[in-house]
């Protein structure tokens, strides 16, 4: 690993930190421009203007915007999301379970998802235009054109309902085996396999499909490789750093898009978390999980540009 | 077993018999058509020997050297005909059959190592993975030979440069590599296609010495496929001329080069060279060129170092090196492309504008240019007749009626006529593409034209027939040509002046017949004896008599 690299490495680093930071920005002047008054929302239409003076005064709200702003932007750096307003409990261990629990549920759909994509789109490619490639394309795209909520019923309908082999309701808690959580997420994270399967496996197919024109396949065949051995050993590695990125947007999905399907299976994450305080107008909470999904986003997206860059050995092995 | 290895030096190993090599093709608006690439095409090649195929693109030399290997490039099939290797017919053996020859039996070296290597592995991989692959050998043992055949294809650090990444080589040293590829698993017949085609011809003339030598080391068979007989006549043992997918001509070298039988192996053997009178400079120069320096990446890396040059009314300069040398920049630095970091560029007496933003659409309009791949130097979605009359509009407001009279007057002096006006480039081959790009540069009426490499990619009776165009051109319109080329034989064909340039630097100017007439720095004399000739025997003379290493080493 020599300068180069690390240099481009942490240029990627550096600028998810300042992306971060703008989006910390953009949440707080989003929410700010929202209508309402956050004391007048704790206390209620019938609060007297006294009540309401003396709220604001001990919430700071009288502070100007910049004050306000870093006052909240310490109090994250320093793991402090601050209070609910409906609660008045501190967010940040209320958070803390549930995105345990939508990470969870997001790995366990990635670790199916993820390799199976991949594995559908490598055998896409070594039988591309004949009945199997156009089997796999009809199938994963059919998968995705269904809505969640419509798969995830029809799940629970076979699955929990008709042959009643996992439960309908993904309850978990504190002290459950790690099998008895796997058989608990099983439905929600098939759901989930089959929204994402289908663009990671279209786009692993198309990155190989057009690496498969370059003369060192044609080499590859010429040396006796079987077809697949040519896609896999020649062909793949080449068409990783497309491949990488659409599986990395994904993943994000996986983390920010569940809120339907942890809404269908009543499974207590981020999600549901998000959509009970959205209906209650409760700001801080509403601030604290868009920062947590902004950063997973761009977490994610730094981890597909370095595995990116990694990847290319241009850039590994400079002359 | 023992009775094979004694055999192994001699007897028929490969015997194509009434070979026909079809492809579907689909022309836009028509039904798929079958055509014919290859027709009732025989040959035999004995154990140890080299069968030179030679013939213009399209004459169907690529395909079947493939065709050994049971392989056909995109739809190809191969339709009639037996392919019989070390005594069977390779076709009768079904696709796994046909997979254990590959890289084992036969193996095959590209025209373009740089392309024909896996970016994503490191060479040694690369080169003993057919061994492997075959269980012809255990890895130790396979890159240990490897390693041997490095030594042996004379490349620097034999023992070490295995661990490298093909973009880590230079192109001539990858096309040595692909020859170790291709014998490291002691294959009995090698494909060789145009292994030295896209080499500069410094380069070309060591590699060439590297394969023969291997080949005759190893005792291995090859057929050698290029479209230059005087490259073939140096490694083949037998020649078999080939035009449209037939066999025109087939006999020993000698016999092929000395006394050629056919008509149309007669017109290739023959020199090719147009008798060009050369022009005396004019007292002023339309355009001079002085002390330029420029640079890529902020002046890290100097492209072109203190380059003056003239160019009279009129008049060809030629600026010849290898790739690398600068040509090309120097033509970006005139077309303002690449502003020089020093020196200027006058024209007509006034000094130009180093960057392109500076510049009036008149200056623009005087310098134009042609390009060495003429295929992507045209909008595909284009008509002839567009793309021709786009500078007539651009420059000069010329719309409609008028418009297509010129296009077609433009046209008629490329030879093409009018009836392509509304062809679309996919539908013309190679030369026509070419001379539409020079018609579209005409087409502005330019001082200067800078043609850089333009008959390079061109079959050599195609390129001549542009080589005689553009000197009639020049007659007619008084056009001068800044010709960028490689090729020493063009240069004598048109040019009036000729630069001589060595990594940036213009090493000998002058005169034609002053640069090429001794006594020459020891460059020039490089380039001059690099030139394959059609003599045998030429590439040992030419090493022994060479006084400096090629810069591809």
């Amino acid at each position: 690993m020599s300068n180069p690299i690390l240099k481009l490495i942490v240029q990627r680093i550096a600028l998810g930190i300042v992306l971060l930071f703008a989006v910390s920005v953009l949440i707080f002047v989003g929410t700010q421009v929202l209508p309402g008054d956050v004391a007048q929302s704790i206390l209620g239409q019938s609060a007297t203007p006294q009540s309401l003076a003396n709220l604001r005064e001990q919430l700071g709200l009288n502070d100007p915007a910049y004050m306000r702003y870093f006052r909240w932007l310490g109090g994250l750096l320093t793991g402090d999301l601050g209070n609910a307003l409906t609660s008045g409990l501190p967010i940040a261990p209320a958070i803390s379970g549930r995105l345990a629990n939508t990470l969870f549920l997001a790995a366990t759909a990635a670790i199916v998802a993820v390799p199976l994509a991949i594995l559908l789109g490598l055998l896409a490619v070594r039988y591309r235009n004949g009945p199997i490639d156009k089997a796999i394309s009809a199938f994963a795209l059919a998968s995705t054109s269904f809505p969640e909520f419509f798969i995830g019923y029809l799940l629970v309908y076979f699955f929990a309902v008709k042959w009643q082999i996992f439960p309908a309701i993904s309850t978990v808690f504190d002290g459950m085996s790690f099998l008895e959580r796997l058989q608990a997420v099983a439905l929600p994270a098939t759901a989930l396999t089959l929204v994402v399967l289908a663009h990671m496996m279209r786009m692993t197919r198309a990155a190989i499909l057009n690496v498969m024109q370059s003369a060192y396949i044609e080499t590859a065949e010429l040396k006796g490789l079987r077809p697949l051995d040519v896609i896999r050993k020649h062909a793949f590695p080449n068409a990783i750093a497309p491949v990488v990125n659409v599986v990395m947007l994904n993943l994000a999905y996986l983390v920010v898009g569940v809120v339907v399907v942890e809404v269908i299976f009543v499974y207590p994450g981020m999600g549901q978390y998000l959509v009970d305080h959205v209906t209650k107008r409760d700001v801080p909470v509403v601030q604290a999980v868009g920062l947590i999904f902004a950063a997973v986003y761009i977490i994610l997206n730094i981890v597909a540009d370095i595995a990116a860059i990694v990847a290319n050995p241009r850039l590994r092995h400079p002359k | 077993m023992a009775e094979v290895q004694a055999n192994k030096k001699e007897g028929l190993l490969l015997d194509i018999r009434n070979l026909r090599i079809e492809a579907t093709v689909y022309p836009p608006d028509e039904p798929p058509k079958t055509i014919t690439l290859v027709d009732d095409v025989s040959l035999t090649l004995e154990r140890g020997k080299v069968l030179g195929l030679i013939g213009e693109s399209g004459a169907g030399k690529s395909t079947i050297g493939l065709s050994s290997m049971g392989y056909g490039r995109g739809g190809v099939r191969i339709t009639g005909g037996e392919i019989i290797l070390n005594g069977r017919d390779i076709m009768k053996g079904g696709r796994s059959g046909i997979r254990k020859i590959r890289g084992k039996e036969v193996c095959y070296v590209a025209q373009s190592a740089a392309a024909a290597f896996n970016p994503a592995h490191q060479l040694m991989d690369q080169v003993v993975e057919a061994s492997l692959l075959h269980g012809t050998a255990k890895r130790a043992t396979a890159e240990k030979k490897a390693r041997e055949l490095f030594r042996k294809l004379g490349l620097p650090d034999p023992d070490n440069i295995g661990k490298r990444y093909p973009h880590q080589v230079s192109g001539g040293q990858l096309q040595r590599v692909m020859t170790a590829m291709a014998l490291c698993s002691e294959p009995d017949l090698i494909v060789f296609d145009e292994p030295t085609t896209a080499l500069d011809v410094t380069t070309q003339i060591d590699v060439l010495a590297a394969i023969r030598d291997a080949i005759h080391a190893t005792g291995v068979a090859a057929l050698y496929i290029t479209h230059d007989l005087a490259v073939v006549a140096q490694v083949a043992d037998e020649i078999m001329v080939l035009r449209h997918g037939k066999l025109i001509e087939w006999g020993g070298t000698r016999q092929i080069i000395k006394e050629p039988r056919q008509e149309y192996t007669n017109a290739l053997v023959s020199v090719h060279e147009i008798e060009h009178e050369e022009k005396k400079p004019t007292d002023t120069p339309f355009l001079s060129v002085k002390n330029v320096t420029a640079s890529y990446g902020d002046g890290k890396v100097k492209v072109l170092k203190n380059v003056s040059v003239d160019i009279h009314p009129g008049q060809t300069l030629a600026v010849v090196g290898e790739s690398g040398s600068g040509k090309s920049t120097l033509a970006r630095a005139i077309t303002g492309l690449l502003p020089p970091m020093e020196g200027s560029i006058t024209f007509g007496g006034r000094t130009l504008s180093n960057s392109l933003t500076g510049r009036s659409k008149e200056d623009l309009r005087q310098l134009q240019m042609v390009y060495q791949m003429a295929d992507v130097a045209m909008n595909p979605r284009q008509s002839i007749a567009t793309i021709i009359g786009r500078p007539l509009e651009f420059y000069f407001g010329i719309k409609g009626a008028e418009r297509d009279r010129r296009v077609a007057e433009l046209l008629e002096k490329i030879e093409m006529g009018k009836g392509f006006a509304d062809r679309y480039p996919a539908e013309l081959s190679g030369g026509q593409k070419q001379r539409v790009c020079i018609a579209r540069a005409l087409a502005a009426k330019p001082k200067l034209i800078i043609c850089d490499e333009v008959t390079s990619a061109l079959d050599p009776l195609v390129a001549n027939g542009i080589l005689k165009l553009l000197l009639e051109l020049q007659a007619e319109e008084d056009v001068a040509y800044l010709f960028i080329t490689h090729d020493l034989a063009t240069v004598k064909s048109i040019a009036d002046s000729i630069a001589v340039m060595y990594r940036g630097g213009v090493v000998r100017y002058g005169a034609k017949s002053e640069v090429l007439a001794p006594p020459f720095d020891p460059y020039t004399d490089l380039l001059l004896s690099s030139v394959p000739e059609m003599e045998i025997g030429w590439l040992d003379k030419a090493i022994k008599s060479r006084r400096m290493e090629s810069a591809g080493n």
